[in-house]
């Protein structure tokens, strides 16, 4: 990398600086120098700076899907990739069941694991529409309220009961409270919903995914139950992580070393399972192997496992891939928004707090 | 061994293109040639002979034979003062298991005995006849009830022998379930496997004194007795309770009837060796004076210990030769040739063993165990009951007749008068405890209660044997592993500690025997030409060349060509003529064939090879696959046979059908393995890849399988163990092993495959402990269910007065009274599914409170007073009420039993473990996002520390790592058993490793991580797999205690003790030693007086008594000087002074003397 003044680090140490060298006992030269003024005595400056970050930040989106996307990071360090990982895993809202009113359950599986079962559904309701509930009062802006009631008649087959069964209810609970001090009152319920929540989404309020197995029922059994959803984060409970899982790898870099030729070239080209070397016909039967793909290795470090004098891995260190599976209640491009907002926001309070 | 005559359909090298003989592998683990996929006959084995099959084979074999012979042998019971009044028993059997509910019989199913207290058993029925009154009429009456017998699970007596899984699960039951154990007042007992020195065998040995021994326990059905000879100073002597001293064996020999010293000594043997070894003994005897059998026996008699009836000692050591000694050969009509025939066999034994070391015996060698099964044990106990039962009959009979009765009556109403037989059966199965007087037996735990805490568990008990020995004992030699135990006894599973390598269990394919008809095999081998011990002169016996026979102990004559002979027993064993179990082994060392067809000799099943060609060939395979062939036609077809212990030193067993290897001529092979992987039992089968593993990890395995919480049988959730644990998402292992399926471990898994990175984090995962991934939890791993039973009994005082069950108490507003009453339903009973918290009542049962009230007078609310369950819970967690059940138990009595459900999420300290003997407990637990994850995104769900691997030595479980991965990512369970490489039932780790690379990861299994904390690569690969995990029973919820103050004791005022009773934590010995070291006096005073049992207490100074306060007058009192003038006041504990009262109690005075005050 070339410093602003001109001058720059002789190669073995920019190589250092710019790149994981995973070996084949052990990767080296993992953390990279944080230390702004590191080379300070070679001319070289490695601070960080907003307008240096502006010129080489940049984000390539390579798939994205209604469930996931791989997106390209560079010019980042590893401690703010990894904060918006965190972010996306750990504190970025999402709604899910946490309180289930059960009326009545004659299955085998127990009123907690269902309930258990129950919370991990992922939810199709946009957490920004929504509150976090404060004082225990469930209304309609922090509420969403499901009910489940399948039954199995006697005689018939067994039957399975799946998320889709899972029916919203857009005027809040059904349930009324058997409070025997308040019988004259108008029955209340367990929420308090001011309007419906019908409008509040143009789409109903359901379960992502319609097919997953809540529970079995036999013949001559039931469930019924309504349950809450609430708004909350990964941290508390993992069933609120708006991601399957979020995560990155740094961007691969394979370097022939010497040049490798006929024999020795089929066979490392048929040594990676990724396929990521290939052959360059140079005429006169002479045959060399080049890196063709370099982003497919997975580093199961075959090619260097008996001799490394050939082929260096390396990682790229301020390139990331990034890929977000999201269970559903979000896109995965909004879920990474979000979580560049509640970063900033973050940052936001430390500056407000310092200052 | 060459086979006399090779099977009839072995068409030979079928199929079997075989390369010459050519010794060119070293290993045993050479490739085969042509593999003959033998597996299939384990699977085969197991369905015909089940994992539990001796237990049910001995009872059945009680039920069927056993109980018939003793009615038999005690068929006839009759009247001293006039035997024209008799009884006899005509025939004896076992009904279907019922119970009798006001003179209705209703039958029964195990699980309903489980659920209500009850025993499953089944009414013993006997057909007799009897005479009655003076004219002696005979009457006969059929099916008569004589008892109820406990019944063993799946046996023939049991409803559920037979019956396929839908039948079963009608039934309540699980098709896992073994069976093999009883149910007794609804608890599920075993009786477990008894070892013991065979019985009617010499044993040479050396006493503690050094002395060379030859001793035999001879049973009988009449007698039991230890018959020793022993050589002390030269001189050899005979030891036998009977006598008070040793008596020298020439003088048994004369007594016997041996007169002249020559015979004795052809009898012994011709050899000038074995002369001069008896010249001292002979030359003793003449000292004596004793030349003739009288003289033998007056000097005999001197000799007898006690001597009986009378005081006559003569002729008693006539009647102790021929009953006591060397009891287990019959003297008939007088004739004590046998018997002395016997005797010269154990000197000639004895001697060899002076001249020779090498022929000791060894009392652990497996050869000379029994095994001692619960259907013998229930038959010993059932032949006591049942003569005791005929005694009392009789003794009454005999006592109406004393009294002349005017009507005369009849056995038949004497015998069921008490309910010796039930009581009495049920008694011993349900306390363990074995006394049986006719046979000097008392043992105690015969009967254990079967764990329930995983199927494994169970399964283990199953096939546990309980040794002979006294634990205490220190000698390593029984503990040892035996060479013999191969293939029989798992090397594994044995307990650590005290019990450690006397508890045994079973390998998986071993067969206990059972006895069988000695009649038709002994006339089988005279006709085979066994020479008749009777037709033999004593020089005969030991010509060179021949060989004696030996019959279940007994001498039954001598064979000129003793390979022959054992060829032509084999054959007809083989062919299905005589018991598959009899074994035929000839002792070279000895001289002597055995043959044996008593019942607790253990035995496994071989293939049969002709020249070291199996016989089992790919053809029957296939027909046994296809469902054609079972492994009975195996046996029947002579293809595969039962060894026993002693017969498998006759054979040359090759794992593998093979080329010459390590020395060993192809054609000397006689037997091949059906699957290496026989050699471990239920238990330690779990684990895979245990030839890996460094052997003690294998062992502490096996203690912890038993441990872990799964699931436990299909019917579960219908069960009312007193307390069960259950896993919430149990899975099956990743890697298993063929043992895992067969026993039905994948279908009843005890663990969960929890990705495991090994790599050191956060420091909380020192010594063995473990850091969980919180994500992980919240989504269910390792979460689990505690169930626990609370019985509550509502008693009956009589006079129709008993327990009653109030509706909760409400106020007019039909508020609850106590708010502890929340859970209750209506009927005052807990409602299932509601949330139950400490302090809240369970049961709402009130008891009157006058019980011996006058009849009539109906009782009234006022008259009942409180007495209601508490749940004793832990604060802070929700239990919920699973299920209530209201039954009556045998006495008539309402029982309620509340199943109380407790999930729980693993929580810092909760012990984990995997299949390698590693366990550790949660050291912490850590946000997902702080956990590490790799290139394809994946987080592990423990951590694991490193150092775990270097001093355990545990390869297997990085197999299993790896293994599971390659599992996981091409999608197929990978196989671990042990030594299943060679054979297919093991993947190799070079097959794995090329798996895990083609799909992109390392070869060595291990992954790039990125620091979950910091984001950057971590500076080590890191070895990450799914490893499959137990979650054991030992959680932290159930163990963490603390007090502050709390309950005392009422005696010392001292805090309690214990978690139970909220005790306080002791400062013990050694802690105040460490207090006074280092001179922290007043922390002694604060733990020792004040924090304990302070007590103000009034001294007198003159007399150092201790007086009384007087809190009228407001003055202290001394009541031994009558006044209060000297009175001092002084802290000390409770304890104290209580022991100073106690002392004065006793007629000891302390006098305490102050010095100031």
């Amino acid at each position: 990398m070339e410093s602003p003044d001109g001058s720059s680090l002789p190669d073995f140490l920019e190589l250092q600086r710019t790149r994981v060298l995973c070996k084949a006992d052990a990767p080296t030269h993992t953390e990279g120098f944080q230390y702004s003024g590191a080379f300070a005595a070679m001319g070289v400056d490695t601070s960080v700076s907003v307008e240096k970050f502006c010129k080489n930040f940049k984000i390539e989106i390579n798939r994205l899907t209604d469930e996931d996307m791989e997106f390209d990071m560079i010019g980042i360090d590893a401690s703010i990739a990894n904060a918006f990982r965190r972010i996306l895993i750990a504190e970025v809202p999402t709604m899910a069941i946490e309180k289930v009113f059960m009326v009545d359950n004659t299955s085998v599986i127990a009123d907690e694991v269902l309930s258990h079962r129950l919370g991990l559904i992922p939810l199709d309701a946009d957490p920004r529409l929504f509150d976090y509930i404060s004082d225990d009062v469930p209304n309609e802006r922090n509420t969403i309220v499901y009910k489940l009631h399948v039954s199995c008649e006697k005689g018939s087959q067994r039957l399975t009961v799946k998320s889709g069964q899972l029916e919203w209810l857009p005027e809040g609970s059904q349930l009324t409270m058997a409070s025997p001090a308040q019988s004259g009152d108008n029955q209340r319920t367990y929420t308090s919903f001011g309007q419906s929540q019908q409008n509040t989404s143009e789409r109903p309020l359901d379960v992502k995914y319609n097919d997953i197995t809540i529970a079995r029922l036999g013949p001559g059994q039931a469930i019924e139950l309504e349950a809450h959803a609430v708004k909350g984060v990964g941290k508390v409970h993992a069933k609120w992580s708006p991601v399957a899982t979020a995560w990155y790898r740094m961007l691969p870099e394979v370097v022939l070393l010497k040049e490798i030729k006929n024999g020795d070239a089929e066979e490392l080209v048929k040594k990676c399972p990724v396929n990521v070397f290939d052959i360059e016909d140079l005429g006169k039967g002479e045959k060399r192997a080049v890196v063709a793909k370099p982003r497919a290795c997975t580093l199961c470090r075959e090619c260097v496992r008996l001799a490394d004098d050939q082929v260096e891995l390396r990682r790229v260190r301020d390139h990331f891939i990034f890929t977000i599976e999201s269970t559903g209640s979000l896109p995965p491009e909004v879920l990474f928004t979000e979580a560049v907002n509640i970063l900033e926001e973050k940052c936001e309070r430390v500056i407000s707090e310092l200052s | 061994m060459p086979p006399a005559t090779s099977a009839p359909d072995a068409p030979v090298a079928e199929g079997d293109a075989e390369a010459p003989p050519v010794p060119t592998y070293r290993s045993l683990a050479a490739p085969v040639s042509n593999p003959v996929d033998k597996f299939a006959l384990l699977p085969a084995f197991l369905k015909v002979r089940g994992l539990v099959k001796e237990h049910i084979d001995s009872f059945n074999y009680f039920i069927t034979k056993g109980i018939k012979n003793i009615v038999r042998a005690n068929n006839r019971i009759e009247a001293r003062s006039d035997p024209g009044i008799y009884l006899e028993y005509k025939n004896i059997y076992i009904g279907e298991p019922s119970v009798q509910v006001d003179f209705r019989v209703e039958t029964i199913t195990p699980h309903f005995c489980r659920l209500t207290d009850r025993t499953y058993s089944a009414p013993v029925i006997v057909d007799v006849e009897y005479t009655v009154g003076k004219t002696h009429a005979k009457h006969r009456k059929p099916s008569f009830t004589i008892g109820y017998m406990p019944i063993m699970l799946r046996s023939y007596a049991c409803v559920l022998n037979g019956k396929d899984e839908a039948e079963l699960a009608r039934y309540g039951e699980c098709p896992l379930d073994p069976g093999g154990y009883f149910i007794v007042k609804g608890t599920e007992k075993v009786i477990l496997i008894q070892e013991q020195l065979s019985k009617n065998r010499i044993i040479i040995d050396t006493d503690n004194k050094g002395r060379v021994t030859a001793s035999v326990t001879s049973s009988t059905h009449e007698v039991k007795s230890k018959t020793v000879i022993c050589m002390d100073k030269e001189k050899i002597y005979l030891h036998l309770n009977q006598f008070t001293k040793p008596i020298p064996i020439i003088v048994v020999m004369k007594a016997m009837g041996i007169e002249t010293d020559q015979e004795v000594v052809q009898m012994v043997g011709r050899d000038p060796r074995y002369g001069d070894l008896l010249y001292l003994s002979i030359q003793e005897c003449a000292t004596e004076r004793i030349y003739t059998q009288q003289q033998a026996l007056q000097y005999m008699d001197d000799k007898v210990t006690y001597a009986g009836a009378g005081n006559i000692k003569d002729g008693r050591s006539k009647l102790i030769l021929r009953d006591v000694f060397v009891a287990h050969v019959p003297v008939n009509n007088g004739n004590f040739q046998p018997k002395c025939i016997y005797t010269a066999v154990m000197l000639r034994r004895m001697l060899d063993a002076i001249l020779n070391s090498d022929t000791f015996d060894d009392k652990d060698y497996v050869g000379n165990k029994r095994l001692e099964l619960s259907g013998q044990l229930v038959s010993l106990l059932f032949e006591d009951l049942f003569k005791t039962m005929n005694t009392y009959a009789v003794d009454r009979m005999n006592k109406n007749s004393d009294m002349a009765r005017s009507s005369p009556l009849d056995f038949s109403q004497l015998i069921m008068q008490q309910d010796v037989i039930t009581s009495g059966l049920e008694r011993a199965i349900s306390t363990g405890n074995w006394d049986i007087k006719r046979f000097k037996m008392h043992r105690k735990g015969v009967s254990q209660v079967l764990s329930r805490l995983s199927y494994m568990a169970s399964l283990g008990y199953m096939t546990r044997i309980t040794p002979q020995f006294e634990k205490t004992r220190k000698t390593s030699g029984p503990r040892a592993l035996q060479p013999s135990q191969w293939g029989m006894l798992c090397p594994c599973d044995t307990p650590e500690g005290e019990a450690c390598g006397l508890t045994k269990n079973l390998a998986l394919m071993t067969h206990v025997t059972t006895d069988q008809e000695e009649g038709p095999l002994r006339n089988l081998c005279f006709s085979l030409g066994v020479e008749d011990l009777s037709l033999l002169s004593g020089e005969e016996i030991h010509a060179p060349g021949s060989f004696l026979v030996m019959f279940n102990g007994l001498i039954l004559g001598k064979h000129r060509q003793p390979q022959r002979f054992a060829n032509n027993m084999r054959t007809f064993r083989r062919s299905g003529k005589i018991g598959e179990f009899v074994s035929v082994f000839v002792n070279e060392k000895q001289h002597c064939i055995h043959i044996a067809s008593d019942g607790g000799r253990v035995c496994r099943p071989l293939i049969i090879a002709d020249k070291g060609r199996s016989r089992v060939k790919e053809h029957h395979m296939k027909e046994l696959r296809d469902g054609i062939r079972s492994f009975d036609d195996f046996l029947r077809d002579g293809l595969i046979e039962y060894l026993d212990v002693n017969e498998e030193n006759n054979a040359l067993i090759a794992l593998y059908e093979h080329v010459d290897q390590d020395g060993v001529q192809r054609s000397s092979i006689t037997h091949i393995e059906i699957e290496p992987m026989t050699i471990l039992g239920v238990v330690a089968g779990l684990i895979p890849y245990p030839h890996h593993n460094q052997s003690p990890r294998n062992t502490y395995q096996c203690a912890m399988g038993k441990q872990a919480m799964g699931n436990i049988a299909y019917n579960q959730l219908f069960r009312a163990d007193s307390l069960l644990y259950l896993l919430v998402y149990a899975q099956r292992p990743l890697l298993t092993t063929k043992t895992i399926e067969l026993v039905g471990y994948d279908k009843l898994g005890a663990g969960q495959n929890a990705t495991v990175a090994v790599m050191s984090y956060s420091g909380y995962d020192i010594e063995d402990a473990i850091v969980m991934n919180k994500s992980s939890l919240d989504r269910g791993f390792g979460r689990c269910i505690a169930m626990k039973k609370y019985t509550v009994t509502s008693e009956k005082y009589g006079d129709g007065i008993s327990d009653r069950i109030a509706k909760p108490q409400r106020d007019r507003d039909g508020v609850l009274i106590k708010q502890n009453m929340r859970a209750l339903d209506e009927d005052g009973f807990v409602a299932p599914g509601q949330i139950i918290r400490n302090h809240d009542i369970y049961v709402n049962k009130q008891t009157p409170k006058v019980t011996n009230r006058t009849p009539g007078t109906a009782l009234t609310d006022r008259d009942y007073r409180d007495s209601p369950a508490v749940y004793k819970g832990v604060d802070g967690e929700t239990t919920v009420v699973d299920r209530v059940m209201l039954c009556s138990d045998t006495n008539d009595k309402l029982t309620i039993k509340c199943i109380i459900r407790h999930t729980r999420r693993p929580e810092v300290g909760d012990k984990f473990s995997s299949r390698h003997g590693q366990k550790g407990v949660c050291g912490t637990i850590v946000q997902q996002e702080d956990f590490p994850f790799s290139e394809k995104g994946i987080c592990p769900d423990l951590i694991m520390n490193p150092h775990g691997f270097p001093s355990r030595m545990t390869i297997g479980k990085m197999i299993e790592l790896l293994g599971g991965k390659a599992g996981v990512s091409c999608g197929r369970f990978h196989y671990g058993s042990i030594f299943g490489e060679p054979s297919g039932n093991a993947d190799k780790v070079e097959d794995i490793s090329h798996t895990l690379v083609k799909h992109g990861f390392s070869y060595s299994g291990k992954d790039f991580l990125y620091s979950g904390i910091l984001g950057h690569p971590l500076q080590a690969y890191v070895f990450m797999g799914p490893i499959y995990y137990q979650k054991l029973k030992h959680m932290v919820l159930d163990k963490m205690h603390a007090r502050a103050s709390g309950p005392r004791v009422l005696l010392t005022r001292q805090p309690t003790e214990g978690r139970s009773r909220d005790g306080g934590l002791r400062l013990g010995e050694m802690e105040r030693d460490c207090l006074i070291a280092y001179g922290a006096s007043m922390l002694i005073f604060e733990r020792l007086l004040l924090s304990s049992d302070p007590y103000q207490v009034q001294v007198c100074r003159k007399c150092g008594l201790l007086g009384y306060y007087n809190y009228k007058l407001k003055t202290s009192f001394c009541s031994m000087c009558k006044n209060g003038e000297n009175m001092a006041k002084m802290r000390m504990p409770y304890a104290c002074k209580l022991l100073f009262q106690e002392l004065q109690s006793m007629n000891v005075v302390p006098r305490l003397t102050l010095t100031e005050g």
